[in-house]
């Protein structure tokens, strides 16, 4: 018995997998059935995506049905070209190639013919099917979108490449994938997974109904909804203030990192990137390469800071204890450190302590404390790899972690940037080389959703949520968890408050003091900025118009929203991003405006003209 | 003193019955894994990768020939030292995949170690109970070796992988051979046998019979006259009500949704359609339109199609089915129950007790992985993630089972010098 019970159970075991076998292959036909392409048709059932809500629950993404026309080569008869043509609404020489495409892709597997019927195309073919041997009709359902802004934001969705079909087994031919924004980044949450569906058909190769009433096929299950953290109606207004404008709007709550509004300006109508007319206006948008509205500005434009910079040189300064609130500094019209040129600065009251000179946006006072931070330590690398270290904490200098499929790094220069510029060690450099980045000028480059970033850490007073866009999933609080844990900076909380003081000043009587630009009731703070900027044409690189940038948060002592806004080519920083920033701040804050005029300017304000300054060949001025 | 010819030593039915299977695996995993473009060298492709491994394993296979078969003895307890660790290990160093951290990374290729720990641990328990100083029946050494056999199976469950884990049990085979005492066996099948019956009737049904059952058996006693065991009755039954209410908790509680699917699915509970059967479900659609002599080579249309997932690896068998039909599967299972068969029998004729548990180690782990795995794609038992020997993809996978063959072919041959 002991030497034999394995001998035994292998002989039991191997007839019971034999028997079970001829159950399978012989006696029960249904399951050859199921794979026969000639009494049983096999679909694919896709699912609908799943919605996508605003964080006040509107509706912004929805679906709508939609047909491809699809052929499975091996299983294609002789057929009446001309008239299935002209039912497909195709030409023959269309149809012909669409054949030979799906031959190469494969001849087992179904291809697409015509993509996306309307609902009356199909009422009039799927009659008349049954007489096209290998070629079916497949149900999808295709993107609604339901607002005509936040393009940017909700992102679109497309056929799936050779590449990730190849890649990714979840895909076939002719399935769409989310390709850009929302709709790439929440991709497997969005959209379901697909179903089988046996079909019965007659000898007419007609359908007659689902096989074995439906008890082999596997349904779709609908992919989930989610709720974005955005405020449709802020984004709305904010893209409307952007019109005739290139640039953009980012406003978040600091308190934890939702992102309120995400403008990019210019932008379209998502509802272009839908249907039949698809590749047509795809290919529009993407050869617009002076406006680029498929370029993200908000998320990937890389920008000079400019002033609102000098609120963290600041922050540094006073972290690295070279300087104290109640330090005054002189400014003599620039800052003279022995360089050919000095560092120019404007017209204002001298000397100065911090608060005023966030206030005056003094560039001297800030170069003092740039170079201060800098020549703290021994050699201006190490001065440098410190500055940075702080600058890193804020998350700076590298991607934020935020969940859209966009993005850029920026830039924060480290020592080892400054010793292969300058060739070190055959020339030695030192603080005053990089004496810009004090006021956000010189290799330093943000994009606006870092600027935003770091206004937030500042309205909280030293810590920040990672920026996201995602509410919630299904319904259910199951966002990631890198988005609730709360993240400090190097800074201490302490110092914040002298710069934030600064900050509220910049309206009372430093950059931003006209009244226009304050808001009346609410304590808000900001920055005003205008960066230098330069542009390359036919390889003639010139200075364009200053860019309008702004940063602000409100209310100072309870921050409810921070925003940054980019104005390109928009000269002062308070004539088009200060404005904007009130507009939104107080739409965000009372839903209302109370400055009719000026928020009319900023609607029928156009910088187009500017734009196109640089490509009209003849020689122009900036700054005007 | 008569020394055979060197070849004539090696068992050729097995070298015939490996290379066969490997073999077939390959046409297979071609088949499953084809894409449009098809260039055998192109080693970004599942099937030419396998190839390699392949070849690679004849180069492992003469190296293992080479070596004198007293090493596998002698140094059995370090190499299952050397497994242990490679175990411990995966818990500092493991990579992760898929969800399971049973993988070691180097460069660009992965190894596995729980498909060597095998082989070692079959080494292990042939030199502990073929000791001159381990008797089997004792109960002491009864639970010893059954702690050999259980301690790489407790280092793999929480990686998590209780599909490896689960071929452990192998084992007890080869130990029931050597005398481990029936009670095992029959406790084995009684908490199986206990496990479904708790979750086909409930606990309070499963109670309900075992009072019945119990009650059944005093009153037979009764009738017969005999002594009551009062007691140790009384004792069984509670152990058996305990189980079944820490079945209930385990499976409720300790299992994942996936692990509750696959076992109901096989007990028939949920009547399934939806996605917890479809990978079941499609893998019995392929099979099954293979009919008689199947589709084909590469004439597939489920294969092709992609209906079937991880069909190059776990589901390999699906293929088989669809595309050479009820022979070709007959085939297959035939050359895996004459490979056994033939491991067996050799086993038996081995001289010393090592190289007879480990012979007749190497047919049960053959033998569980062939039955747990075709079971699957045939839809008789629950979905566990474990290969189909020499014929899935997977260069750890086929290493480990070349190894353990072929350690066993070299002292299958040293037996003859013995017996001369």
């Amino acid at each position: 018995m002991r030497k034999s019970l394995l001998f035994f159970l292998v002989l039991i075991v191997g007839l019971t997998y034999v028997g079970r076998l001829f159950y399978l292959q012989i006696y029960d036909t249904t399951y050859a059935q199921l794979s026969d392409n000639n009494a049983i048709r096999t679909v694919f059932d896709y699912p609908q995506r799943g919605y996508i809500f605003d964080r006040n629950g509107q509706l912004l993404l929805a679906n709508q049905p939609s047909y491809d026309v699809m052929v499975v080569p091996r299983n294609m008869k002789p057929l009446d070209t001309l008239e299935f043509c002209a039912l497909l609404n195709l030409t023959k020489e269309d149809f012909i190639s669409a054949i030979e495409r799906a031959k190469r892709y494969s001849p087992n597997l179904p291809s697409v013919v015509a993509a996306q019927l309307t609902k009356s195309e199909f009422a009039g073919l799927s009659e008349k099917m049954y007489k096209y041997r290998g070629f079916y009709i497949q149900k999808r359902s295709l993107r609604d979108y339901q607002v005509n802004h936040s393009a940017n934001v909700l992102g679109y969705v497309s056929q799936v490449n050779d590449y990730t079909i190849k890649m990714n087994p979840d895909y076939q031919m002719g399935e769409l994938i989310g390709a850009a924004g929302v709709e790439k980044q929440y991709e497997e949450v969005l959209r379901g997974q697909k179903g089988i569906k046996y079909i019965q058909k007659d000898n007419f190769n007609r359908d007659i109904g689902p096989y074995k009433d439906g008890a082999f096929d596997t349904p779709a299950i609908r992919g989930t909804d989610i709720t974005l953290t955005i405020d449709a109606k802020l984004q709305e207004y904010g893209e409307s203030l952007m019109v005739n404008k290139r640039g953009g709007i980012v406003a978040l709550d600091p308190k934890n990192g939702e992102i309120l509004a995400l403008v990019a300006a210019p932008n379209y109508d998502p509802a272009l990137l839908v249907g039949r007319q698809r590749s047509k206006n795809f290919t529009k948008l993407y050869y617009d390469t002076i406006a680029k509205p498929l370029f993200d500005r908000v998320l990937q434009g890389e920008y000079p800071p400019g002033s609102p910079f000098k609120t963290l040189t600041a922050l540094i300064a006073l972290q690295e204890q070279v300087i104290t609130p109640n330090d005054y500094v002189s400014c003599y019209g620039g800052y003279n450190y022995g360089g050919v040129k000095p560092l120019g600065c404007h017209d204002h009251q001298t000397p100065l302590a911090l608060i005023g000179g966030i206030a005056h946006s003094c560039n001297s006072y800030f170069a003092n404390a740039y170079r201060k931070t800098i020549d703290k330590y021994p050699t201006p690398q190490e001065g440098i790899e410190r500055w940075r270290q702080h600058l890193r904490s804020f998350g700076l200098g590298d991607y934020l972690g935020y969940d859209l499929p966009a993005g850029n790094k920026g830039l924060i220069p480290d020592a080892e940037f400054y010793n292969r510029f300058y060739q070190y060690p055959k020339y030695k450099w030192y603080s005053p080389a990089t004496i810009s980045n004090a006021i956000g000028q010189g290799e330093v480059l943000l994009t606006p959703i870092q600027m935003v970033h770091f206004t937030s850490v500042i309205a909280n007073r030293g810590y920040y949520y990672t920026p996201h866009i995602i509410k919630n999933i299904g319904g259910r609080d199951s966002i990631p968890e890198g988005f609730t844990t709360r993240q400090n900076t190097t800074i201490d909380p302490k110092y914040f408050d002298p710069v934030i003081e600064g900050m509220a000043d910049v309206y009372v009587y430093g950059t931003a003091s006209k009244p226009y630009i304050g808001i009346p009731g609410i304590e808000i703070c900001g920055k005003t900025g205008t960066a230098e900027n330069y542009i390359k044409v036919n390889g003639k690189r010139m200075q364009l118009t200053d860019h309008s940038v702004f940063i602000s948060f409100a209310p100072k002592d309870n921050p409810k929203i921070a925003l940054a806004v980019f104005v390109e080519n928009g000269y002062w920083g308070s004539r088009w991003a200060g404005r904007i920033a009130g507009l939104m701040t107080e739409k965000y804050l009372r839903d209302s405006i109370s400055r009719k005029d000026m928020e009319q300017y900023v609607l029928k304000g156009s910088l187009m003209s500017e734009y196109e300054k640089p490509y009209s060949g003849k020689p122009f001025k900036i700054n005007q | 003193m008569r020394y055979p010819q060197s070849n004539s030593k090696i068992d050729w039915w097995i070298i015939i019955l490996y290379f066969a299977l490997v073999g077939f695996g390959w046409l297979n995993i071609y088949s499953a894994s084809m894409s449009t473009t098809q260039n055998i060298w192109d080693l970004n492709q599942i099937y030419s990768k396998q190839l390699v491994w392949i070849l690679l394993s004849v180069v492992l296979i003469v190296f293992i020939l080479a070596v004198e078969a007293k090493f596998y003895e002698r140094f059995s307890s370090l190499i299952y030292l050397f497994a242990l660790a490679a175990l411990v290990g995966l818990y500092v160093f493991g990579q992760t995949v898929n969800g399971a951290t049973s993988w070691y990374a180097f460069g660009g290729f992965s190894i596995q170690p729980s498909e060597f720990a095998k082989t070692a641990t079959a080494l292990a328990l042939g030199k502990f109970v073929g000791d001159i100083q381990t008797n089997i029946r004792s109960w002491q050494d009864q639970w010893k070796s059954l702690l050999i056999m259980l301690l790489p199976a407790l280092l793999i469950i929480p990686q998590p992988d209780p599909g490896s884990a689960l071929v452990y049990a192998a084992f007890i085979l080869p130990l029931y051979r050597e005398g481990l005492n029936y009670l095992f066996l029959t406790f084995a099948a009684a908490l199986g046998l206990l496990f479904i019956g708790t979750l086909l009737f409930e606990v309070q049904g499963i109670v309900l019979l075992l009072v019945v059952f119990l009650g059944l058996y005093l009153w037979q006693q009764k009738r017969k006259r005999k002594r009551i065991k009062w007691g140790q009755s009384l004792i069984i039954l509670a152990l058996a009500i305990g189980f079944a209410y820490s079945v209930n908790y385990v499976f409720y509680s300790v299992f994942e949704q996936r692990h509750r699917d696959r076992i109901n699915l096989v007990l028939g509970k949920t009547v399934d359609s939806n996605s917890i059967g479809y990978n079941t479900h499609q893998s019995e659609i392929a099979i099954g339109s293979g009919r008689w002599w199947g589709k084909g080579w590469l004439q597939g249309t489920q294969t092709k199609g992609n209906f079937v997932p991880e069909q190059h690896t776990d589901y390999i068998f699906s293929t088989v089915g669809e595309e050479w039909g009820f022979m070709g599967a007959l085939f297959l299972i035939s050359l895996f129950i004459a490979l056994i068969l033939r491991v067996l029998y050799r086993a038996e004729k081995q001289k010393s007790i090592f190289g007879r548990v480990y012979g007749y180690s190497v047919a049960s782990i053959i033998f569980i992985h062939f039955m747990v795995n075709i079971g699957m794609v045939i839809g008789l038992l629950p979905t566990v993630g474990i290969p189909l020997p020499f014929i899935s993809y997977g260069g750890s996978g086929l290493w480990g089972f070349t190894i353990l063959l072929f350690i066993f072919v070299k002292l299958d041959s040293a037996n003859y010098i013995n017996i001369s």
